[in-house]
């Protein structure tokens, strides 16, 4: 397998690779849109942040890297968690605040977690996530396991004092870390020209001790490369990445579509953006060369149908915790 | 498991004075820096880091010569970034480590607490215990030599009220090697706050490794009176105050060391309040929503009826830590004081 996707960074990306990342990305869009169609029916009594033309990153992040490695995710995570093979009806049920959840019920929409696929869980402090998956990486040198760790976090967060500190400790220690800052242009109404004033300082760094790249987050393929090439540094022992994904932010930031405040962006911002659908110029790109068809997109549609219907199912028949667990597990045994 | 062969042992033989020919007595530095060593030796996923741990001082002594010994892989000074570092520390063991993250003082604690209230402390209970964090973070409270506000603080009340950290107060040369090696054995996130006058004491500390258990605390000194509960290195002037007492007064006091915060050892506290019926509390921290505010209120809501007379509490004032050393002698407590609150709870 990661042979395989050595051999790709000198091939481009193949077909099928193509085929399963926009496979990946349409699923984490679909359940998306159901959780915002849903979500008035107050049934996921959960504050959700939904990633909707951000599905790029996090799927052409985590097709780089393995089962194995890890991720560290923020309050906007299901399809960090999807990407990474995360388990959907347990993200469901975890919505509806179910004990089959994911996280128990304890933790709903902003704490989510799958720890057999790398997923170590998700924290809804902005910034909080940094740290983690930069101390996971250190785990993983000192037990020279070959595991990397991968960071996402928002331009919010980059606002964050600890980003600073720790790709300072990811440089010194060498540490196979790649941090993935999805630059969606806006913390909750705050627009990042009014928190920033240029571009991230990071991108300065001298390329030996932080690989950095600023890209096109809407481009998957961009980002798979450019993660293939932070993934082969990071596995040789040669240090951390810091990759920025120009991206949007197109449903409201929290909740769903029509709970958006209005007045704080302009129409034409999302419209624009809207066009720049990573999930649409694939799959253009794909009919043009004649490698996906659309009964096959028909297909694929109704796979991911039937499999978010299910989970919902599954989610809605779930038993909810009760008062004996409210002590649940404080602390480990 | 390395961990399970290491017995629990919680009667220590040998306390304040009473000398056991024959048996071996260390500092509390060696103490500590024998606990670390040995949990380096049989653990590969033990590390040990912070800023200073390894100057030629290494934490009074505590981590010294363990870079020299288990390498700078293990063992390694950090940036001034406690933020960062205690989240690092964190994620790798939430990864599979157990690190041990030492700073010179609480103090510096405040920059570490969104990674340790917000993050640390919550990670098993925000994911039904998916995870474990085993993490365990060390700082020594000053004193004294003009510290001043900034460099003395006993944030113990503080760490106390967030669920989710465990926090250990040593007294002794024996329970501060026992205690940690059951902090860097406990699958969760363990707060150590040491007291730098605890540095003066020496004591017999067995060669062997063994863990003390998390919420027995000990009977320090057996009295009929009043029961003295005394945390970290109150338990020293609380022992002499008792002494005092009993010679000049014929007051006799019981003492009782929690030796850790949370989980805290409930019975061994109300078992002794219903012997004596009296209560003096004394801890370093500050008086309001502190340590002692909530032993008195355990003993009110548990213990009410076994009470004769009034609690009554030896704190710091609510005030930062002044620097000149006049006001330093106003501002610490020491035996004088709890000698005056022991003598009211008794006399009324
Ligand atoms: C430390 C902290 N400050 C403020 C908040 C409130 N808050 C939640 S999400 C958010 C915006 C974060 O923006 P960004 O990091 O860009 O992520 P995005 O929501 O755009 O994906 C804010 C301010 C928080 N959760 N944590």
């Amino acid at each position: 397998m990661s042979q395989q996707k050595k051999n790709l960074s000198h091939l481009g990306i193949n077909r099928e690779l193509q085929k399963k990342m926009f496979y990946s990305m349409l699923r984490i869009r679909r359940v998306q849109e159901r959780i915002d169609q849903e979500y008035l029916n107050d049934q996921m009594k959960t504050p959700v942040h939904l990633c909707v033309g951000q599905e790029a990153i996090a799927v052409g992040a985590c097709e780089a890297i393995e089962q194995t490695d890890y991720i560290s995710s923020n309050h906007r995570g299901h399809g960090h968690y999807l990407a990474k093979g995360g388990n959907l009806k347990k993200l469901i049920a975890e919505l509806h605040c179910k004990s089959t959840g994911c996280s128990g019920g304890f933790g709903g929409s902003m704490h989510i977690i799958d720890t057999s696929v790398g997923h170590l869980g998700s924290s809804s402090i902005v910034g909080g996530g940094i740290p983690l998956g930069t101390g996971m990486a250190l785990a993983s040198k000192m037990k020279n396991n070959g595991r990397v760790s991968v960071v996402f976090f928002g331009d919010g967060a980059a606002d964050e004092g600890v980003l600073y500190e720790s790709i300072n400790f990811a440089i010194l220690r060498k540490l196979p870390v790649i941090f993935i800052l999805e630059n969606n242009k806006w913390a909750v109404c705050s627009p990042v020209t009014t928190r920033q004033t240029s571009k991230n300082i990071f991108h300065r760094t001298d390329q030996d001790l932080l690989l950095t790249a600023d890209i096109n987050g809407n481009d998957i393929a961009q980002v798979y490369k450019t993660m293939v090439q932070a993934v082969n540094r990071a596995r040789s022992g040669e240090g951390p990445s810091f990759i920025e994904c120009d991206t949007y932010r197109i449903l409201g930031h929290a909740g769903c579509e029509t709970q958006d405040p209005k007045g704080y962006r302009e129409l034409n911002e999302i419209n624009e953006w809207k066009e720049k659908c990573p999930i649409k110029s694939l799959k253009q790109e794909l009919m043009n060369n004649g490698f996906l068809e659309n009964n096959e997109i028909e297909h694929l549609e109704s796979m991911i149908k039937d499999e978010i219907d299910d989970a919902f199912a599954y989610a809605v028949n779930s038993p909810l915790p009760s008062a004996e667990d409210l002590h649940g597990s404080l602390f480990s045994e | 498991m390395p961990w399970s062969r290491i017995k629990t042992d919680y009667i220590e033989p040998d306390f304040y004075g009473k000398e056991i020919t024959g048996q071996r007595r260390l500092t509390y530095s060696e103490s500590l820096n024998e606990a670390l060593s040995q949990a380096l030796e049989i653990d590969s996923s033990v590390f040990v880091m912070g800023q200073g741990v390894d100057d030629p001082s290494g934490m009074f002594g505590s981590t010294k010569n363990l870079q020299e010994k288990y390498g700078a892989k293990r063992v390694f000074d950090t940036p001034l970034a406690e933020t960062a570092l205690t989240g690092i520390a964190a994620g790798a063991a939430m990864a599979g480590m157990k690190p041990v993250y030492f700073h010179n003082r609480p103090d510096f604690l405040y920059l570490a607490l969104d990674q340790l209230a917000n993050h640390a402390a919550k990670w098993s209970y925000m994911f039904a215990g998916k995870v474990s964090v085993p993490l365990v973070i060390w700082a020594c409270i000053g004193r004294g030599w003009g510290s001043g506000a900034q460099h003395s603080q006993a944030l113990q009340g503080l760490f106390m009220h967030i669920p989710g950290l465990k926090l250990v107060m040593p007294s002794t040369c024996y329970d501060t090697k026992g205690l940690m090696l059951t902090a860097i054995k406990d699958p969760n996130p363990v707060i150590i706050i040491d007291h730098r006058m605890n540095y003066r004491n020496q004591g017999y500390v067995p060669e062997k490794m063994y863990t003390i258990p998390f919420g027995k605390g000990v009977k320090r000194r057996n009295g009929s009176d009043v029961t003295v509960v005394a945390i970290s290195h109150m338990v020293t002037d609380s022992l002499l105050a008792a002494e005092e007492l009993y010679q000049e007064e014929k007051i006799d006091v019981e003492i009782i060391d929690p030796r850790t915060l949370c989980p805290l050892d409930e019975e061994l506290i109300l078992a002794s309040v219903l012997k004596t019926g009296r209560l003096v509390i004394v801890d370093m921290g500050w008086k309001t929503g502190g340590v002692s505010a909530e032993i008195a209120s355990l003993v009110v809501e548990k213990g009410f009826s076994s009470l004769k007379a009034p609690i009554k509490r030896v704190t710091c004032p609510d005030l930062p830590t002044p620097s000149g050393y006049t006001l330093e002698d106003v501002f610490y407590i020491d035996k004088n004081q709890i000698k005056k609150a022991v003598v009211e709870a008794v006399l009324g």
